[in-house]
C-alpha cells in the first residue's frame, strides 16, 4: 500500500506557513524575562507541528532545522533555561530562514541550505550549554564539530514491537544516522518468531549500528528523539570502530552473543541498499507534485459564514417551491398578490445570498497587518529608533485580492513613516516628546469603500524643502502659490521620487509614485495629511472588492459604456468660448485654471452616429494618474454598482476596455479603462519626455 | 476538451469507432461540419454589443448566462457576402482551447442542418488549394451521400491572433 502524499502538500505548506506567523507573532509580543507559559507553548507547538510535517512528507532539511527550534523551545518550556533576547532573535532568525525554505520546497526547489546550517550550529551551540547568553554572534556561530574528532559509538536500537503502529520507520532513522558519519550496521532477527505467529504489524528486527561520528552523542539521541518512548535505545561510546563496547549492561535486552559472525555481511549491506532505495523512492514524489498547480491559492472560510449561506440557500428553496405553486395554480387576482410577494421574498434571498457570498472573500485586514509588528521591530533596530506600533481595526473585512495587492504599498508607507517621519529618541527628547515614537495603522468602513490610515507623530513633512525640489524639478514654477496640502501632494508627483537625493532633504517622495499607481490600480486613492512637528497621515481609500464597482452609465451613439464612478470628478455642458484648439485635432477646455484635453469616445472606438458638436454634447472629466481629460459623450444615464466580468477570458484584451457587465435588462456593457482610452487616444502624459499637453506649465497652450 | 487536433489521437486509442458525429450547417448554400462535442449549444441571433476597434467579423459581445461571450459571424470570417440577420439566423455557441485556455465564443451561421457520424478516414481527401485564405480553416472534405461537406478545423477559425488570418479579415 503506497499513499500518495503528496496530495497532502499543499495542506502541509498552508498550515506550516500559518504555523510560522504565529510563531512570529507570539514571538514579538514575548518580553525576555516575562514570558507568559502559554504563549512558549503556542511557539513550541507551531514548531512541533512543523517539524512533524515536514519529517512525515520527508523534508528532511526542515525537519532536522525546526529539531533545534523545538529543543530550545522545550527546554524554556521546562523551564530548564530562561528566555533572553537573544533566543528571541535567534528565533525570528530561524522563523525567516524556514520560510525560504517552505516556500523553496513548495516551488518544487532546493532549499537554500547555507544560512540554516549557521543558524542550527548556533542553535546548537546554545544547547550545548556553550553560552546562553550575551556571547558574541561569531563564538556562537563556530562549528562546533570542525574541532571535535571522530568518535564511534555503538548504539543499540532495539524498537518495542509496536513501532509501526505509531507511524515511524526504522529506515528513516537509519538513513539519518548513515548521514551522521560512517554507519555500520547490523540487523538483528533472532526475536523474529516463526512464520504462523508472525503478526505483520509488529516489529520484530532490532539493530545494532556502529557510527563513527564528528557530531556528538546529542545529534544521535535527536535522530531518535521521536521513539524514545517506543524502543530501548542505548548508546555508548567505544574507540575503535569494531571494539566490543564498555557496555554497563545497560542494555540486558541486546544479546551478547550477536549472531554468528558470519551473518553479517549478509545482513549489513541489506539495510544500506534498502536506505538507496528510499532515496530513489523521494524521487517520483517530487515529480507527481509538479503536477500539483502551484497557482491554485485557497481560502479558509469561517464555518459561520458556510452556516449562514446554507441558511439562505435554503430559504431560497423554499421561496422557489412556494413560486412554482403559485406557478401550478390559476391565475387569479389573488394568485398574482402572493406571486408578487414571492417575488419580492426572491429578490430579498438574492441580495442577501450575494451580500454572502461576497463575505466568503472577505477576511479581516489583520492579514496584511500582520506583518507589520515584525517590520516594524526590525527596521526600528536598525535605525535605531524606539517605536510603538497601534493596530486599530484589524477585524475590518476586505477582498482577498486587494488584500494581497494593498501589503507592498503599506509597508512602503510604514517604512517610510520610521526612516524619515519619526525622529530619532534624542531628536524627540529636545523637542520634548515622548522617546518612544508612535506609528498608527487604522482600518475602517466608509461608505462603500475601506479606508486605511497610516499615521505617525513624527516631524511631518517639510514643505520648504518639496517645494524647492519640486521648482528645481520643473514641476512647478517659483511664483506658483501652492497650498500646504498641494505641495505635500506633489510627493506623488513621478518626477519626484527619480530626483537624486531628494530622499535625504525633504525625508519623502522615493517610490511614492508607484505606491500612489499600485492603490490606483485598485480604483483606490491615496492622500497625505501632515503637520511639522506633529506628524504625518497617508490615507488610503479603496473599494471593498475588485468585483464591484460603482460605474456611470454613459451613452455614445447607440452603444452603452460605463466609467468608473471613482474616476470622475465632474461632468459639464461645454461652453465652446472656452475650447481651443491645439495642434491637429486636438482640443482643450479651459476648466477654471486647467486645459482638459477633449477625449471624442466615438473617434476613439469608430462609432458612427454620435453626437459630434460640442455644445450638444456632455464631457465627463476624469481623473487618471492626477491627469485630467474630458470624455466626451452624448449622454449621461444612470449610476449604478456592476459586478465586472473579465472580457479576456472568452475574448482578448481590448485597448480602452478593462472589463464588462451584464446590465439589468441582460444586455452586456463595457467598462472604459481610462488610462488605456488616453493612451489609444494618442495624448501623452504630461511631465514624460514627450511632453504635448501640460497641466501647470502651460506656455506651449493658447489660451 | 475536444477539437479536431485530437480527433486523430483519440480514434488510435478507440478503434471500435472510427466515426466522430458532426454537426452540420448552412452557409451560402454550402454545408459546414464542426465536432459535435465542442458545441455547448444553439441559439437564436439576438443583438450583442459592439466591442470596438474589433475586426468586422466579430460582431460583439453577448451575455450567456452571466458569461461574456464573442460573437464571430462566420461569413464575413470566410469573406462570404454577409447578409442581415433575422429571426432564422443561429448562433452556435462552441468551446475550444486556444493557447491552452478553453474559451466559449459565438459562431453566426445562416441555419443549422444536420447532424452526420463520419469517418475520420474519408475525411482526410484534402485537394490541395493553397492559394486560398480560407484553405487554412478546412480540416478536410467528405462526402455525405451525394451532398459534400466541408469539415471546419474550428481552432483555427477562432484564433483570432493568427497572423495569417489577419489578410482576410479586410481591416
Amino acid at each position: 500500500m503506497s499513499i500518495d502524499l503528496s496530495q497532502f502538500f499543499d495542506v502541509f505548506f498552508e498550515e506550516s506557513f500559518e504555523g510560522l506567523d504565529a510563531m512570529e507573532s507570539e514571538l514579538l509580543n514575548l518580553e525576555p524575562g516575562k514570558e507568559d507559559q502559554e504563549t512558549i507553548n503556542t511557539i513550541f507547538r507551531a514548531a512541533h507541528s512543523i517539524k512533524g510535517g515536514s519529517g512525515t512528507f520527508g523534508f528532511t532539511a526542515v525537519s532536522d532545522f525546526t529539531h533545534v527550534l523545538e529543543t530550545l523551545l522545550d527546554q524554556i518550556r521546562n523551564g530548564q533555561r530562561q528566555l533572553v533576547a537573544e533566543h528571541v532573535n535567534l528565533l525570528l532568525k530561524a522563523i525567516d530562514c524556514l520560510r525560504a525554505m517552505l516556500t523553496a520546497l513548495q516551488a518544487q526547489e532546493e532549499p537554500e541550505q547555507q544560512e540554516a546550517n549557521e543558524l542550527k550550529q548556533r542553535f546548537e551551540a546554545i544547547l550545548n550549554g556553550e553560552n546562553s547568553t550575551g556571547v558574541p554572534e561569531q563564538a556562537i556561530s563556530e562549528p562546533e564539530e570542525q574541532a571535535a574528532l571522530p568518535i564511534t559509538f555503538q548504539i543499540d536500537f532495539k524498537p518495542l514491537p509496536y513501532l509501526f503502529k505509531t507511524g515511524n520507520e526504522p529506515l528513516y532513522m537509519i538513513a539519518e544516522l548513515s548521514e551522521l558519519g560512517e554507519l555500520e550496521t547490523q540487523a538483528l532477527h533472532d526475536e523474529v518468531p516463526k512464520l504462523k505467529q508472525l503478526n505483520a504489524e509488529d516489529c520484530y528486527l532490532y539493530w545494532r549500528f556502529f557510527l563513527t561520528t564528528t557530531r556528538g552523542e546529542s545529534a544521535i539521541r535527536e535522530i531518535f528523539e521521536w521513539v524514545e518512548d517506543d524502543a530501548e535505545i542505548t548508546i555508548v561510546q567505544c574507540g575503535g570502530l569494531f571494539e566490543e563496547p564498555d557496555d554497563h549492561s545497560e542494555s540486558p535486552n541486546i544479546p551478547l552473543s550477536v549472531p554468528a559472525e558470519a551473518e553479517l555481511p549478509v545482513q549489513a549491506p541489506e539495510p544500506s541498499k534498502m536506505v538507496q532505495d528510499n532515496k530513489e523512492e523521494t524521487v517520483p514524489v517530487k515529480d507527481a507534485r509538479k503536477n500539483t498547480d502551484p497557482s491554485t491559492t485557497s481560502i479558509r472560510v469561517g464555518i459561520d459564514k458556510v452556516d449562514s449561506l446554507i441558511n439562505m440557500v435554503g430559504e431560497l428553496v423554499i421561496t422557489q417551491a412556494m413560486l412554482s405553486q403559485i406557478g401550478e395554480q390559476e391565475i387569479t387576482e389573488s394568485s398574482i398578490a402572493a406571486l408578487q410577494e414571492g417575488l419580492a421574498q426572491l429578490a430579498h434571498n438574492t441580495r442577501d445570498l450575494q451580500e454572502n457570498v461576497m463575505r466568503i472573500r472577505m477576511l479581516p485586514i489583520s492579514f496584511v497587518f500582520s506583518r507589520f509588528p515584525r517590520l516594524v521591530r526590525d527596521i526600528s533596530q536598525k535605525l535605531n529608533k524606539q517605536v510603538e506600533l497601534k493596530l486599530i481595526g484589524e477585524q475590518t473585512e476586505l477582498d482577498k485580492t486587494v488584500m494581497e495587492k494593498l501589503s507592498d504599498p503599506m509597508v512602503h508607507l510604514v517604512r517610510n513613516s520610521l526612516d524619515h517621519g519619526l525622529e530619532t529618541p534624542e531628536e524627540r527628547i529636545a523637542q520634548g516628546k515622548d522617546p518612544v515614537g508612535t506609528v498608527t495603522l487604522n482600518a475602517f468602513h466608509q461608505g462603500g469603500n475601506i479606508v486605511i490610515e497610516i499615521m505617525d507623530d513624527g516631524k511631518g513633512l517639510d514643505t520648504e524643502k518639496i517645494r524647492s525640489k519640486a521648482i528645481q524639478n520643473g514641476l512647478i514654477q517659483e511664483q506658483d502659490e501652492l497650498t500646504v496640502d498641494e505641495i505635500n501632494e506633489l510627493i506623488f508627483m513621478p518626477g519626484f521620487s527619480t530626483a537624486d537625493n531628494v530622499s535625504e532633504i525633504s525625508g519623502r517622495g522615493v517610490g511614492m509614485d508607484v505606491v500612489r499607481k499600485n492603490i490606483q490600480a485598485l480604483n483606490g486613492s491615496v492622500e497625505v495629511s501632515s503637520e511639522a512637528g506633529v506628524g504625518s497621515t497617508f490615507t488610503i481609500r479603496l473599494p471593498l472588492t475588485l468585483a464591484i464597482l460603482d460605474g456611470q452609465l454613459v451613452q455614445v451613439a447607440d452603444h452603452t459604456y460605463i466609467i468608473p464612478l471613482i474616476s470622475i470628478v465632474e461632468s459639464l455642458q461645454i461652453d465652446i468660448a472656452k475650447v481651443s484648439n491645439v495642434g491637429k485635432g486636438l482640443q482643450v477646455l479651459r476648466l477654471r485654471d486647467e486645459y482638459i484635453p477633449i477625449l471624442r469616445l466615438y473617434d476613439i472606438f469608430n462609432h458612427k452616429g454620435a453626437r459630434e458638436e460640442l455644445d450638444k454634447t456632455l464631457l465627463v472629466v476624469v481623473e487618471n494618474d492626477n491627469y485630467k481629460v474630458g470624455i466626451l459623450v452624448d449622454d449621461l444615464l444612470a449610476q449604478q454598482q456592476v459586478v465586472i466580468k473579465s472580457l479576456e477570458a472568452n475574448y482578448q484584451r481590448v485597448d480602452g476596455i478593462s472589463g464588462a457587465t451584464i446590465l439589468g435588462d441582460g444586455t452586456v456593457s463595457l467598462i472604459i479603462d481610462i488610462s488605456g482610452l488616453i493612451k489609444l487616444s494618442g495624448l501623452r502624459r504630461p511631465g514624460s519626455s514627450e511632453l504635448l499637453v501640460d497641466l501647470k506649465a502651460d506656455e506651449g497652450i493658447p489660451a | 476538451m475536444t477539437e479536431h487536433m485530437n480527433l486523430n489521437q483519440q480514434l488510435v486509442l478507440d478503434t471500435e469507432t472510427d466515426e466522430k458525429q458532426f454537426l452540420t450547417f448552412m452557409m451560402d448554400e454550402e454545408e459546414y461540419g464542426i465536432d459535435i462535442l465542442a458545441v455547448q449549444e444553439i441559439r437564436g441571433w439576438e443583438p450583442v454589443t459592439v466591442i470596438p476597434n474589433s475586426p468586422p467579423f466579430v460582431k460583439g459581445a453577448m451575455n450567456l448566462r452571466g458569461t461574456i461571450v464573442p460573437i464571430i459571424d462566420l461569413r464575413q470570417r470566410f469573406g462570404i457576402t454577409h447578409i442581415g440577420y433575422g429571426p432564422l439566423t443561429v448562433v452556435i455557441v462552441v468551446s475550444v482551447t486556444l493557447k491552452e485556455q478553453d474559451k466559449l465564443m459565438g459562431i453566426v451561421v445562416d441555419a443549422v442542418s444536420d447532424v452526420y457520424s463520419i469517418s475520420e478516414e474519408k475525411a482526410k481527401d484534402v485537394p490541395d488549394f493553397q492559394d486560398s485564405d480560407n484553405a487554412q480553416f478546412v480540416h478536410g472534405l467528405v462526402n455525405v451521400g451525394e451532398k459534400m461537406v466541408v469539415l471546419l478545423n474550428l481552432k483555427k477559425v477562432l484564433d483570432l491572433h493568427d497572423k495569417s488570418c489577419a489578410k482576410s479579415n479586410g481591416g
